[in-house]
């Protein structure tokens, strides 16, 4: 269990209308030090992120209300230095590859190893300070 | 029923164009035919009638000719001859013997009968000397005037003959010097006119006695013959014989299949008649009609036979397009029904998604609290329950890894077909495909072996198109396998440049009479409904847009193999050497 990101309490936001997977991310998240926040739908996200700040953005692809992509956008907008990483059960390339192109720092499909999410969360961080620094 | 309906249907359609042909190809012919015919037998008609005629007509001539000869060689005979020597049956004798030594048989014997009827000289074979022909019919009539040409009759002698009289002045009186005309010599020369095989010549008299003798019996009676004449003919554009009464025309009729031409002789007392059979007057034209009809009935069952199998033909071509036209909206509707099965898969793929990343995540968060649940354990002496609860973990995660494996395949096949080309390596399209179809060969009762070969080189291809093609042959087999159950091998292999796939089953194999046309599109031997007859032609058409092959090789009750070649992809020849 690294300790080294617990120092900073990295905050994570979590954007999945899928409650029951958002709540097992952040507890899993939470266990291993990060600050994390979950937000179930687009518009809830947006107004957390406008409340506060968070390090790294964890968004899920398809969503009731704003898709992920332009949730996305929006973070693009209000937040340009924080990494989003898309996470989505449809396992297209297209998404992928749109999600590449409108900024998204990752994408990984679900069900995803969570080691490799962590390690994706970590280079996310690094890139992140580097941006602030 | 349905099918009932069309066969009907196509029957119908098959009468509609048979009768249609038929009726305009054999109207014109029989227009032709009967324009053609009448006007060819009106016309041969006419020239063999006026034919017949102008032959007539000479004879008729000719032997006017000959009765006019004999009486201009009597009246010479009775000017130039002293009386005495008319009386004198020995002078007569010796002038007979001069005629027929100069003019033939014609004149059978001489005789000269005074005013009163009575023979004063005879010549001849009979004994006819001192006979008396005051109440002969023939002398009454001689004796009214200057010459006479007698009817045929018996006479005296009991034979028939006809005579010719001339008057010679004599004192007061006169004498008739009387010549009898050899009966069969005159009968030779009216029937020397021959023509065909039926045409013979005969004389009437006015009131039907026969004045030739006649080796015949013609067909109607002498008299009948003469009224049938004399009745008003259409036929005779001259009238009838009555009008005609010694002109020199010669009329015709036809009665009861046999033609009569007639012409008055001897100033009207005799009627010169010819009689032929029709059909051997016309000869010609019933053999040319005979020619005829066997053209034109030959044309008929020509032009019925076309028209038969032109409808056969015509019919069948339209069936085929129909039931193509039928087989292409189905695969239409197939289509489409994949194409929406495909959204729904992938619809179902990601929802489940969802729950499957839940239960993984739960299991992780297990496993996450795993030191704090080992620690309660120790103190409370129960550890085998970490191992037991890491083992299960261990499986959750296992499981919804698979799971995640097979929605990630329904997905990629729902994507749909994507025709780009790439490098491509075989084994692992096998491995998708096999993957998919598992599942169905098991159900199948097919054991299915794949023999993957490990050094295969990559070959530029679209990986969807190439899953349809192995997909295909696949489904193909378990189809054909059914249910019996066999086995599928699907192998691949390196030879030279090429890759091969193999996919060989042991199912009924594919007979020889339809092997040529299984790559045919719309061909199937699946029943209606259960195949669209394109599959394995569309296997051609891509495995030939990729440059490669397709073989198939089967063997009745064995099984059947198809092979499929795609070209490696050419390294280039600097690689080559530096390779290896």
């Amino acid at each position: 269990m690294t300790m080294a990101a617990s120092e900073n309490r990295a905050r994570i936001l979590i954007v999945d209308d899928e409650v029951a997977y958002a709540d097992v991310l952040s507890r899993r998240l939470k266990r291993r030090g990060y600050e994390v926040e979950s937000a179930c739908s687009g518009k809830e996200a947006v107004q957390k992120l406008r409340k506060g700040s968070f390090d790294v953005a964890i968004v899920d692809l398809k969503m009731e209300d704003l898709s992920g992509l332009e949730v996305l956008k929006i973070f693009r907008t209000l937040e340009p230095s924080m990494p989003v990483i898309m996470i989505t059960g449809h396992g297209s390339e297209e998404a992928a590859t749109a999600g590449k192109a409108l900024g998204a720092f990752e994408y990984l499909g679900k069900p995803c190893d969570f080691t490799s999410l962590l390690e994706v969360i970590e280079k996310a961080l690094t890139l992140g300070r580097e941006k602030h620094d | 029923m349905m099918k009932n309906n069309e066969d009907t249907y196509y029957k119908s359609l098959r009468r509609t164009i048979a009768l249609i042909i038929v009726a305009v190809s054999l109207f014109p012919l029989f227009l032709l035919a009967a324009v053609a015919g009448y006007r060819f037998h009106t016309s041969y008609r006419g020239k063999v009638i006026s034919h017949l005629q102008e032959i007539v007509e000479k004879h008729a001539r000719q032997i006017d000719q000959f009765l006019l000869e004999k009486l201009a060689e009597i009246q010479t005979l009775a000017t130039i001859t002293p009386v005495e020597e008319l009386t004198s049956s020995a002078s007569l004798a010796e002038i007979l013997y001069s005629f027929q030594k100069s003019f033939g048989g014609v004149y059978v014997d001489f005789g000269c009968v005074d005013s009163s009827g009575y023979q004063v000289a005879y010549a001849g074979p009979f004994h006819l000397a001192r006979a008396n022909y005051a109440k002969a019919e023939w002398f009454k009539k001689a004796s009214a005037q200057p010459y006479f040409i007698s009817d045929v009759f018996l006479g005296l002698r009991g034979l028939p003959h006809f005579i010719v009289a001339v008057q010679v002045p004599y004192k007061d009186s006169f004498l008739i010097l009387r010549a009898t005309i050899n009966f069969l010599g005159f009968t030779r020369l009216v029937e020397s006119v021959r023509v065909g095989e039926t045409g013979r010549a005969f004389i009437l008299n006015r009131q039907g006695e026969y004045q030739t003798a006649v080796s015949f019996q013609p067909k109607l009676e002498p008299k009948q013959i003469l009224e049938s004449l004399a009745s008003k003919s259409a036929d005779a554009p001259s009238g009838s014989l009555r009008a005609v009464n010694g002109a020199s025309s010669v009329i015709y009729k036809e009665i009861d299949g046999t033609l009569y031409l007639a012409r008055p002789l001897k100033k009207g007392d005799w009627f010169l008649i010819y009689e032929q059979n029709s059909r051997d007057a016309f000869s010609e034209l019933y053999s040319a009609r005979r020619f005829s009809i066997a053209l034109v009935a030959l044309s008929i069952i020509t032009v019925i036979f076309i028209a038969w199998a032109l409808s056969y033909k015509v019919v069948g071509r339209i069936e085929q397009v129909d039931r193509e036209k039928e087989m292409l909206s189905e695969q239409v509707i197939q289509t489409g029904k994949l194409a929406s099965l495909g959204e729904l898969a992938a619809g179902v793929a990601h929802e489940i998604n969802n729950p499957i990343a839940i239960m993984v995540e739960e299991a992780g968060w297990i496993e996450d609290l795993l030191p704090d649940i080992q620690a309660v354990a120790q103190s409370a002496g129960r550890e085998d329950l970490i191992t037991e609860i890491a083992n299960t973990v261990h499986q959750i995660k296992t499981q919804g890894a698979r799971c995640k494996d097979i929605t990630q395949k329904l997905l990629s096949f729902a994507r749909g077909s994507d025709a780009r080309v790439q490098e491509v390596n075989v084994n692992d399209v096998i491995e998708d495909v096999v993957g998919v179809i598992s599942q169905k060969a098991k159900y199948d009762r097919v054991t299915l072996k794949v023999e993957c070969s490990n050094g295969l080189k990559p070959v530029f291809a679209s990986p969807s198109e190439l899953q349809q093609v192995l997909l295909n042959l696949i489904n193909n087999s378990l189809d054909a396998m059914d249910a019996q159950g066999g086995d599928l091998i699907v192998r691949t292999a390196q030879e030279n440049g090429w890759v091969v796939i193999t996919v060989a089953d042991t199912g009924p194999g594919i007979p020889e009479s339809v092997l040529p046309r299984i790559f045919d599109p719309f061909f199937t031997t699946k029943p209606v409904g259960k195949g669209t007859g394109l599959g394995l032609s569309i296997c051609y058409g891509i495995v030939k847009r990729l440059g490669g092959e397709i073989t198939v090789d089967s063997v009745v009750g064995q099984g059947t193999t198809f092979k499929v070649y795609l070209p490696v992809i050419q390294e280039k020849r600097e690689g080559d050497n530096g390779g290896e």
